[in-house]
């Protein structure tokens, strides 16, 4: 059988994923939970696709993924912020001048976050980028926690430890899909492309790649930016999901990149399918182990909750798949729809796109 | 911005770098160790010095133990979970790429912080555990210095010669240097590298553990994540030094307690920055010498 091209798979995936909303809509399964699952479910995709291009595809290893999100945030929520609202949420410093006086929509904040944060990818990745292997993820995890540092004090800026609050909550189930399209299209066709297979071949050995003549540093520049930009976007759905935004560790920190980390791990470092099904086991399966956090009721036997179970029960497969299982669920290949088709007619996957 | 300057304020800045470099130079041992071994930044290393103090502050209030027996305990465990975390989550994975081992290393500090939420709770409790006589300041002077401070830089000027023991007068010592050149030819050479291994984390984890001990009664709470920020700065201390040299770890260490004092002290406007100091630091080292100041190894594989 004829290999299906990358567009093809991803117009019948849209197609298929349509049809399933359609007769799930009707059907009227969605509550509110669940399409604010289903919106969370897209978000972390394009966070994870995002990430995947440079830590799986490109072979650099990053960890400074929150840094961008939080960057995508902050500055799309300023941007959607109305005007009362601004002046009222920074009573300990005011607002800075071009920013409290500016209020726009959803879409040009959403994009303007993504080329802050595509800018600030550019910053960082141009003296990060001279570095290799572990010394760039120390790096890149150091500047991550740089910008958190300086959103939590620059109060003219952030409104600091208080943090954003009252952000509209724009980001539904259709512009999160929509974005998460635009991510998979984007960074598929990076893939696919002579870019990708140049990628490819620095992320096996970076000294061949230089030999054929791949210019590598600008090469990673170019995927560091891309991934910026979407990882900035994510950022935006994400403040407008979640609505309010402040800068602990663990909400826009350090915690944050390790979600992304474990989605892509499990899913399978380098595939753009694998990061999609990691975001979905991960939201998941964070939204099922909360029944250990809360208290239940077995058959008249009152067990009380844990807090923090989920992330004990994460963590402990995140090890056991990184022990047992490196290659996570896909490897580097992308689940495409002859797969799934020979997987049906035979009984065994062929999975090599 | 104002300028302080006082001479009974520097020498407190002083001392009290001298005790925070101490402790950040302890935990760097530990990481710069390992990774001269193994090439493998042991993210959970922040959190094993975190655990160290949840075993303290557990082996007094709930097994009753006096607190220098509760402390003597809380570094045997310590190091033993430093074995077992060896054991069971990187020694599978030697041979596989770096980054698998970086990644699971990662995991593992992941775990440790969700265990420590689970097992002992995310509220921060205060660690008063320790005898009174510690927090009783010396004043000389005009400088008030507390009684800790000198414990700090006693205890860890003691652990230091301890190591340069082991590392010079021991064959663990001659092994551990050995195998950080090569592992396997010393292997070849009859040594146990498992066994060498576990010693190196044995040791790091242990001095992590003193390290959080003595940081719990310094800034007297314990709280899972806790770790996370003197882990990662005791790590940027082993990377200016040159990470996988311990001359190197120790040398940076003190260097980012002086910066951190020092800075915060002359400059209190920016006291809201004060963790950022290391991390722009890291990056000015970076950028300008990757290996750090004492330059170990180059590898340079094609």
């Amino acid at each position: 059988m004829k290999k299906l091209s990358f567009k093809v798979n991803l117009i019948l995936t849209i197609v298929f994923l349509i049809g399933i909303y359609f007769f799930l809509a009707n059907s009227n399964i969605f509550g509110d939970y669940w399409s604010r699952i289903i919106t969370l479910i897209a978000i972390y995709g394009i966070m994870a696709v995002s990430y995947t291009l440079v830590n799986g595809i490109t072979g650099i290893f990053s960890l400074g993924q929150a840094g961008f999100i939080a960057i995508g945030a902050y500055t799309s929520a300023l941007l959607t912020l109305s005007i009362q609202q601004k002046e009222m949420s920074f009573f300990i410093q005011p607002l800075i001048w071009p920013l409290n006086s500016i209020q726009m929509g959803f879409l040009p904040a959403t994009i303007i976050g993504g080329v802050v944060s595509a800018f600030f990818a550019f910053l960082i990745g141009y003296p990060s980028l001279r570095l290799t292997g572990d010394y760039f993820a120390i790096a890149t995890l150091a500047f991550a926690e740089i910008i958190r540092i300086v959103i939590q004090n620059a109060y003219g800026i952030t409104n600091g430890t208080l943090g954003l609050k009252g952000i509209s909550s724009y980001t539904t189930v259709w512009w999160a899909w929509g974005w998460l399209l635009v991510t998979v299209l984007v960074i598929g066709s990076l893939k696919f492309s002579s870019y990708g297979r140049a990628l490819r071949a620095m992320s096996e050995d970076p000294v061949a790649a230089r030999v054929m003549g791949i210019n590598v540093f600008w090469h990673q520049m170019m995927a560091f930016i891309v991934s910026g930009f979407f990882a900035g976007v994510s950022g935006s759905l994400y403040a407008h999901w979640i609505t309010t935004l402040d800068p602990r560790p663990t909400s826009l920190g350090v915690m944050l990149t390790f979600y992304v980390l474990i989605m892509i791990v499990i899913g399978g470092l380098g595939s753009i399918s694998g990061a999609i099904i990691g975001a979905i086991f991960f939201a998941f399966v964070s939204q099922w182990l909360r029944i250990f956090e809360s208290n239940v009721n077995f058959f008249g036997l009152a067990i009380p909750g844990v807090p923090g179970m989920s992330m004990l029960i994460l963590s402990v497969i995140f090890i056991v798949v990184m022990i047992f299982w490196r290659k996570g669920l896909m490897g580097k290949s992308e689940l495409s729809w002859q797969s799934i088709y020979a997987l049906f007619k035979k009984g065994i996957g062929d999975e090599n796109v | 911005m104002s300028v302080n300057l006082d001479m009974n304020v520097l020498i407190q800045n002083v001392f009290n770098a001298l005790s925070l470099g101490g402790l950040y130079a302890l935990i760097a041992v530990g990481y710069t160790m390992v990774y001269g071994i193994l090439r493998l930044i042991n993210f959970a290393h922040g959190d094993i010095f975190m655990m160290g103090t949840y075993f303290a502050f557990y082996a007094i209030t709930l097994l009753f133990l006096p607190w220098w027996l509760g402390f003597l305990c809380a570094i045997c465990l310590t190091g033993l979970l430093g074995y077992s975390i060896e054991k069971i989550a990187y020694r599978p994975l030697r041979n596989a790429p770096r980054i698998s081992s970086l990644i699971t290393a990662i995991g593992m500090s992941f775990f440790l912080e969700s265990f420590a939420v689970v097992v002992f709770g995310g509220i921060p409790k205060s660690f008063n555990v320790y005898p009174k006589i510690f927090s009783q300041v010396i004043i000389m002077g005009k400088t008030r210095i507390p009684i800790l401070t000198f414990i700090t830089i006693i205890v860890t000027a003691l652990l230091f010669l301890f190591l340069w023991w082991l590392l010079y007068k021991t064959k663990t010592g001659l092994a551990m240097r050995a195998i950080s050149v090569d592992i396997p030819t010393t292997s070849l050479m009859g040594a146990n590298v498992n066994k060498v291994i576990s010693v190196t984390f044995i040791v790091g984890s242990a001095f992590a553990a003193v390290a959080g001990i003595l940081w719990a009664m310094k800034y007297p709470q314990v709280q899972p994540y806790m770790g996370f920020t003197p882990g990662l700065k005791a790590f940027i201390a082993a990377v200016i030094g040159g990470i996988g040299s311990i001359q190197g770890a120790i040398v940076g260490g003190f260097l980012l307690g002086f910066l951190e004092i020092m800075i915060v002290g002359f400059l209190p406007s920016l006291a809201g920055y004060r963790d950022a100091f290391a991390y722009v630091t890291l990056v000015v080292i970076l950028m300008f010498r990757p290996t750090g100041i004492f330059k170990i190894y180059s590898e340079q594989k094609v």
